[in-house]
Formats: structure tokens, C-alpha cells, sequence
């Protein structure tokens, strides 16, 4: 029967590694050491990967990001568009976590924020093609246009879609990253 | 009129959308919406019945778009039934788990998933065009894959992924026909196909039609396929077993392999024998294998197998009453499965066990009475006892077989009828026994589960008139009219002007 | 004809890799190679001899362009198969945490 001790589905939610819990638990194994700076720097050295990386990617995040959202507001005019674009975006977040390590990211994205954003992006979708049904149809084009090349307002409900779908995609494979590493680290806190 | 059929995809997508923006504990709301949506559907299912009893067929262009070149969403009889009996009861299976899930963390994300399913259901059953049937069977498969790991005990993650990957095979197999069919005609619109085929029997289409028939014959767990179903439906938690035996088996198997190989590829004479030969072997393996389990839930899975192949032995069998018969049935099993599932259900949550040599000494039926009423109600009506609704369907196909001349098939399922009552008569009496060695505080059901344990079984005896004319003419008549003129469905595109 | 034959050697590969390897980590790599073989089935069946990119601009005829429709089908599939894929590894890390094996031979408690 369900609701064993063993980690179930909901536990993670409930249990977030970000947020005040794991900052004062870090802050319990600082104030345990003499010299704070040195302990701080050495932390953060030792978690995720070398320095060369994390310094080439604090320069390269906000730009994979910025050609993620190129991708998703040009979908009408140039080939990507919504899931395209979103899968960067996606890989620009992943790549922070790759290369500082899980817990410094996951202490600034707690995982309500990204389930939160993922059920916004599905209900905006949703919610622009019943607009269109009001007026008639369903998914009903009510900005009534074709698509001229180079033109960015142009092609009707197109790029309202598109970036509806770029919000869900990304947070949504965000979060099944987030999920397959949360894992792995609760199944080492039970071990210890 | 037919701007009501986009919301039997649209209401419970919204649902689940709105469900997973709430991540608190707050799950009252979700109960209530949930059940608002599933009540609303219904009602909806049922003014559907009677205006495609007025219209005939009903269409809706997605978008505007007109049906060679866009999506159109298609309601004519077959579909209307399947609808009625997909939302009547999913909305008992919402009411069911209001108490049941409170035995389980996380209830909200539960019902996202459910309504997710529901959708993909509704989807698959309403569309006319053939890539968007294939995009709502895999939102439903995915969300049962999801769904039957619930709990995330070790036996349901192994059956969750067994499930999943013969399914996802079976999924891509659909996905090739779906190609080989587009490269010989160039259009998806499923009428378009008909017109353009025109009823000539090609070698390529009988190639497509048999991968069709492997791929929906998994999901509809026909016996060569059907490895997957005895791991699965026990595992899951008892609605989503009631509702994956009741209706997902039902909607994304038969009714999906009836549509394509009847209606759209036109192969009704040459797959006739193939379809009545392997019905009646699954009555007979079904039940066979069923009668040794001493799982509860695992007994009523192999019971599954068992009843699919009595609609595939009366839909394949062509004749006008053996469709009406096989249609019926399909309705009635439904009915009693989700019933005998939530029963099963009702007793795992008040004592812990779903095994039978471990319940027997607990002295079940002077403790539970209302579940044992209601247990022995779908006992009698899946063994076919007369005044309860499985007698009728299962007499009308048996009868339809002796008409036609087949009378080996006939014989068989009479024997895996009497072989049903005897595995049902075990199963009362180990699990509702009247001894008790044991003395444990065992309480009945909650209310909501005794409600809807209760209408489902009052619907059990209501739905035996269905037998009379009136009614039967009413709700199965244009359902079994598709079935019986199937190349009749090529023509249905060009009401789309007429009707509004 | 080959192109085509050579899609369906692709299937039998990755059925292969479903029916016969142990390892649960394989059997999901045997599925993503099967849905590598349906995409590249649908993309082929587009293609016209001698056809160019099917965009539409104002002044140039509307001739010998390879069929879009089945690019937007296989944009659908990728994205179908990306979901099941997530949801079978997201599997096989629970089971390994259960079982604290990978091997099916092991995993085996349901029978009968």
C-alpha cells in the first residue's frame, strides 16, 4: 500500500531544497570553521566543476538564453518556433546547473516556481484558443493575417502560441531535469 | 449545435491546466473541480445522444478550416455511444475517489493526470482526422503509464514499465500504418481516405490494416497482445484500474480499430474471420487463466481479456445483430467491470489485502454489507444471470453466432460463460464469507465510495432494458447503423455546409 | 524502394535491442532507436526527386516543392517521444532504487 516511508512522488515537493532550510543548514557547517572567507571560497571551488568553466559560463548563459528567445519570437519567419526555442532556453538553465553545481542553482530556483510556470504557460495556451472560440470557431485566428517575411508583428495568432509554448517547454523539461537529479540526492541523504 | 463537441476536449484539459497551477494542500478544490467537470461532461454526453438521434452526423471544422485541409471533430452514432460511456463513467469514478485517494499523497497531481486521461479518451473518440487520433492516444497512454506507477511500490513501477514499452511499441507500429496510408492517398481527413480508396483492396492498404490491427489490437489487449494487462490493471490504484479496464481498453482499442478498419480503410469482409477467431480464443484463454489467480484485482484483469473477445466475436461477426450485440456489451462491461474494480477497492481500503486466502477469514459480508449487495450484483451480471444486464448482451451475441451458422464459436463461448460463474461464485465466497476466525475492526465504506458503488450497480439493472426496441433503437441504433454501411462514412463531408 | 527497406532494417535493430537485451537501460535506448525509424520513414515518404524547400514567396511559381505536411507530423512525433522517453528513465531510477539492480532477469515479482 502506498504511503510507506520510502520517497514517494509528493515528498519531493514538500520537502523544496531551496529556500530558508538548506541555507541555514549551510550556514550551521560555515560558522563550525575558523577563517568564513576562506571556508566560503573553498565550498564553492569544490562543488560543480573548475574554475575555467564557471567563469566561461557566467559570460555564455545570458546569451544562450537571449538566442533561445530569438528562436521562439521569430518562429513565423524563420524555422524553429515554440518547442525549438524552448529546448535552449531549457539548456541554458541546465547548463548553470551542469557547471556550479545543484545546490547553488536549486537555492535560487525552488521548485514551486518552475511547476507554477509550467501550469502558466499550458493555461495561456488554452486560454488563447478559447478567446478564439468565443468568437466562432475553435482556435480561430482572430488576428486575421498571412505571414510576410522579415515582418515580426505579422502571421495572426502565430507568435502568441509560440511563446506560450516556449514558456511550457522549457520550464517543463527544467523540471524533468531538476526531478531526475533531486533524486539522486535524497537517495544519499538516506544513506548516510 | 455542434459547438458543443470541441468541449468534451477543451472542459477537461482546462481542468487539469487550472488543477496543476494549485500545488498546495488544498485539495478540496480539486475535488470539486473534478467532479464538476465530470458531471458537466456527462450531461453534455447525453444531449449528444439526442441530437445525433435528430441530426444523424454532426461535424466541427477546428480553427475554420474546411475538411480536406484542416482538423474536423466528427459525432455520428458510434462516437456518441462511446462518449455516453466514457464521461457517465468517469464521473462515478471522480466521486469514488474523493475518499480512496486519501490514502495517497499528492491527490491534486492525481487528478491532473485523470483529467489529462479523460481527455486524450474524449479526443480519441470525437476526431475525424487520423494523426490527431494518433496525438490523443498517446496524451491517454502517457497519462496511464503515469498513473498506473501511483503508488510507486516496487511491484507497480515494474508493471508501469512493462506496460509502457509494449505500448510505446505498439504506438510506433500505428504511427508507420499511419504513414504507409498517408503516402498512398495524401490525406489525413478520415472520410477523404474513404472517398479515395473507394472500397479497392490494394496490397498496401492490407499491409497498413495489419499493422493497424497490431497496434490497436495491444492497446484492446487481444489475445496475441495482451501480455501486458494482468501486471498492469492490479497495480494501479482502484479507479484507475475501473477506468483503464472500463474505458481505456474500450476507447483506444476496440473503438479505434473498428473505426479504421471499417469505416476508413473498408476491410470489413477481410478481417471478419480474424477478428471472430481470436475473439473466441481470448474468451477461452481469459477465462482459463483466470480461474486459478487468488489475487482479487488480478482475477478481474484476466476476467478483461475474457469479455474484450465476446465484443470482438460480435462486432467481427458482420450481421446487424451481432454488432448490436457486440456494441451492447461493450456498454454493459463498462459498467459491471468499473464496478467489480471499485469493489475490490472498497475492500483493500477497509482491510489492507486484496489476496483471497487472506481475507476469507474475516467475515466480510456481515461487516460490509452494502459492498457485498453491490459485489454480488456485478458477480451475476458479468456471469450472466438473467434479470441483470450481461445476460441480455451476452445472449443477443451468442444468438447472432448460432443465426450466422458458426456454431464451434457459439459453443465456446457458452462454455467460458459457465467457466466465468464458476471463478465468480470462488470469488464471493472467499472474500464475503460469513465465518470469522479473525475478530478486526473493519468498518464499511465511506459515503462517496458507497454512492458511487451504488449507482453504478443501479445502473447495472436499469441498463437490462436496453434489450427492448424502443430503447435499443435509440441508443445503439445509429452506432450499429455505422458499423453495418461502413463505406457510408465517406460521404459524411459533405454535410459540413449543411449543418451550422 | 531501398530508402524505404533500409527504414524497416533500422525498426528490426531497435526491436532487437527491446526483445533480447537485459539491461533496463538498453531496452529504453532499443525504443528510442524504433522512433528514430518512424520519424525517418515519415520524412522520406515528403520527398519529391529534384524538390526544393516549400516556402512560399510573393514572385516565384509554385512548383516541384518537397510535401510540408509530414514535417509538421514528425515535429508532433519528436515531441511525443521526448515525453515517453523522460517518462521511462524517470522509471528505471525508481526501479533501481528499489530493486538496486538494472537487470530484468532480477526484476521479476509479478507472476502467475
Amino acid at each position: 500500500m502506498a504511503g510507506s516511508k520510502e520517497v514517494e512522488w509528493g515528498d519531493i515537493w514538500h520537502n523544496p531544497l531551496g529556500g530558508k532550510e538548506r541555507k541555514m543548514l549551510e550556514q550551521k557547517n560555515n560558522n563550525t570553521s575558523e577563517q568564513k572567507n576562506k571556508n566560503t571560497l573553498e565550498q564553492t571551488e569544490s562543488k560543480g566543476m573548475s574554475l575555467i568553466v564557471k567563469t566561461i559560463t557566467r559570460l555564455t548563459v545570458g546569451l544562450i538564453l537571449l538566442y533561445g528567445i530569438y528562436i521562439v519570437l521569430h518562429g513565423h519567419i524563420s524555422p524553429g518556433g515554440g518547442f525549438a526555442g524552448g529546448v535552449i532556453i531549457a539548456l541554458s538553465f541546465i547548463h548553470l546547473m551542469l557547471a556550479f553545481g545543484k545546490e547553488e542553482v536549486l537555492k535560487r530556483f525552488s521548485s514551486e516556481y518552475i511547476t507554477f510556470f509550467e501550469g502558466l504557460g499550458a493555461t495561456l495556451f488554452l486560454g488563447i484558443a478559447i478567446l478564439g472560440f468565443l468568437a466562432g470557431y475553435f482556435f480561430l485566428d482572430f488576428f486575421v493575417d498571412k505571414g510576410a517575411p522579415f515582418n515580426l508583428f505579422s502571421a495572426g495568432n502565430i507568435p502568441l502560441y509560440n511563446i506560450a509554448i516556449g514558456i511550457k517547454v522549457s520550464s517543463g523539461l527544467f523540471a524533468i531535469f531538476v526531478f531526475l537529479v533531486l533524486l539522486r540526492v535524497i537517495k544519499d541523504k538516506d544513506k548516510q | 449545435m455542434s459547438q458543443l463537441i470541441p468541449l468534451f476536449i477543451v472542459l477537461p484539459l482546462l481542468g487539469a491546466f487550472l488543477n496543476s497551477l494549485f500545488v498546495r494542500k488544498n485539495t478540496k478544490v480539486s475535488d470539486i473541480l473534478s467532479l464538476l467537470i465530470t458531471f458537466s461532461l456527462s450531461v453534455i454526453s447525453f444531449l449528444s445522444l439526442f441530437l445525433v438521434n435528430k441530426y444523424g452526423v454532426l461535424i466541427y471544422k477546428v480553427g475554420g478550416w474546411r475538411p480536406p485541409l484542416g482538423i474536423t471533430l466528427v459525432l455520428d452514432g458510434l462516437s456518441s455511444l462511446l462518449l455516453l460511456t466514457v464521461c457517465l463513467v468517469s464521473f462515478f469514478i471522480s466521486l469514488y475517489s474523493i475518499n480512496y485517494m486519501e490514502k495517497y499523497t499528492s491527490k491534486e497531481k492525481f487528478y491532473t493526470l485523470f483529467l489529462l486521461m479523460l481527455a486524450g479518451m474524449n479526443g480519441v473518440v470525437a476526431t475525424g482526422d487520423l494523426f490527431n487520433l494518433f496525438v490523443f492516444l498517446e496524451l491517454a497512454s502517457v497519462a496511464s503509464y503515469a498513473l498506473v506507477a501511483f503508488g510507486t511500490e516496487k511491484e507497480e513501477l515494474e508493471a508501469s514499465f512493462k506496460y509502457a514499452i509494449m505500448s510505446s511499441v505498439a504506438s510506433l507500429f500505428i504511427l508507420l500504418g499511419i504513414g504507409i496510408i498517408y503516402s498512398f492517398t495524401s490525406t489525413l481527413n478520415m472520410a477523404d481516405i474513404a472517398k479515395t480508396l473507394g472500397g479497392s483492396l490494394n496490397k498496401v492498404v492490407v499491409f497498413a490494416g495489419i499493422l493497424f490491427f497490431m497496434g490497436f489490437g495491444l492497446k484492446a489487449s487481444i489475445v496475441p497482445f495482451h501480455a501486458w494487462l494482468p501486471d498492469a490493471h492490479p497495480s494501479a490504484p482502484a479507479p484507475i484500474s475501473a477506468s483503464l479496464s472500463g474505458l481505456l481498453i474500450k476507447s483506444l482499442g476496440i473503438y479505434s480499430l473498428v473505426r479504421v478498419i471499417y469505416n476508413v480503410l473498408g476491410l470489413k469482409e477481410l478481417f471478419s474471420l480474424p477478428l471472430m477467431f481470436l475473439g473466441t480464443v481470448s474468451i477461452m484463454v481469459g477465462v482459463v487463466l483466470a480461474i486459478g489467480q487468488w489475487d482479487f484485482k488480478r482475477l478481474l484483469a484476466y476476467h478483461s481479456i475474457s469479455q474484450v473477445g465476446y465484443i470482438i466475436l460480435g462486432i467481427g461477426l458482420g450481421t446487424p445483430l451481432g454488432i448490436l450485440g457486440g456494441l451492447f456489451h461493450l456498454f454493459n462491461h463498462s459498467l459491471f467491470k468499473s464496478l467489480l474494480f471499485l469493489n475490490s477497492g472498497a475492500v483493500e481500503y477497509s482491510t489492507g489485502s486484496r489476496q483471497l486466502l487472506k481475507i476469507k477469514d474475516l467475515g466480510l459480508r456481515s461487516k460490509m454489507p452494502f459492498t457485498s449487495l453491490t459485489t454480488l450484483i456485478a458477480s451475476l451480471s458479468i456471469s450472466g444471470i438473467p434479470p441483470f444486464n450481461g445476460f441480455f448482451s451476452k445472449l443477443i451475441v451468442i444468438f447472432s453466432c448460432i443465426k450466422a451458422g458458426f456454431f464451434g464459436y457459439a459453443f465456446w463461448a457458452i462454455v467460458g460463460s459457465i467457466l466465468t460463474l464458476a471463478s465468480f461464485m470462488k470469488v464471493y465466497r472467499y472474500s464475503f464469507s460469513t465465518e470469522h476466525t479473525e475478530n478486526r475492526e473493519i468498518k464499511e465504506a465511506p459515503f462517496f465510495m458507497k454512492l458511487a458503488m451504488l449507482s453504478l450497480s443501479l445502473l447495472c439493472i436499469l441498463s437490462s432494458f436496453l434489450f427492448l426496441n424502443k430503447f435499443s433503437n435509440f441508443f445503439l441504433g445509429p452506432a450499429q447503423k455505422t458499423l453495418l454501411e461502413a463505406k457510408n462514412y465517406s460521404t459524411i463531408n459533405d454535410f459540413v455546409e449543411n449543418v451550422r | 524502394m531501398r530508402v524505404y527497406f533500409l527504414c524497416f532494417i533500422l525498426f528490426a535493430v531497435g526491436l532487437y535491442a527491446i526483445l533480447r537485451k537485459r539491461n533496463l537501460i538498453k531496452i529504453i535506448i532499443g525504443t528510442i532507436i524504433c522512433e528514430y525509424a518512424v520519424n525517418l520513414f515519415l520524412i522520406l515518404i515528403a520527398y519529391r526527386k529534384d524538390g526544393r524547400a516549400p516556402i512560399y514567396s510573393p514572385g516565384q511559381e509554385v512548383k516541384n516543392m518537397v510535401d510540408p505536411l509530414p514535417q509538421a507530423l514528425v515535429l508532433t512525433s519528436i515531441v511525443i517521444g521526448l515525453a515517453v522517453t523522460a517518462l521511462l528513465v524517470g522509471l528505471a531510477i525508481r526501479i533501481y532504487e528499489k530493486y538496486k539492480t538494472f537487470d530484468i532477469t532480477k526484476i521479476n515479482q509479478l507472476k502467475g
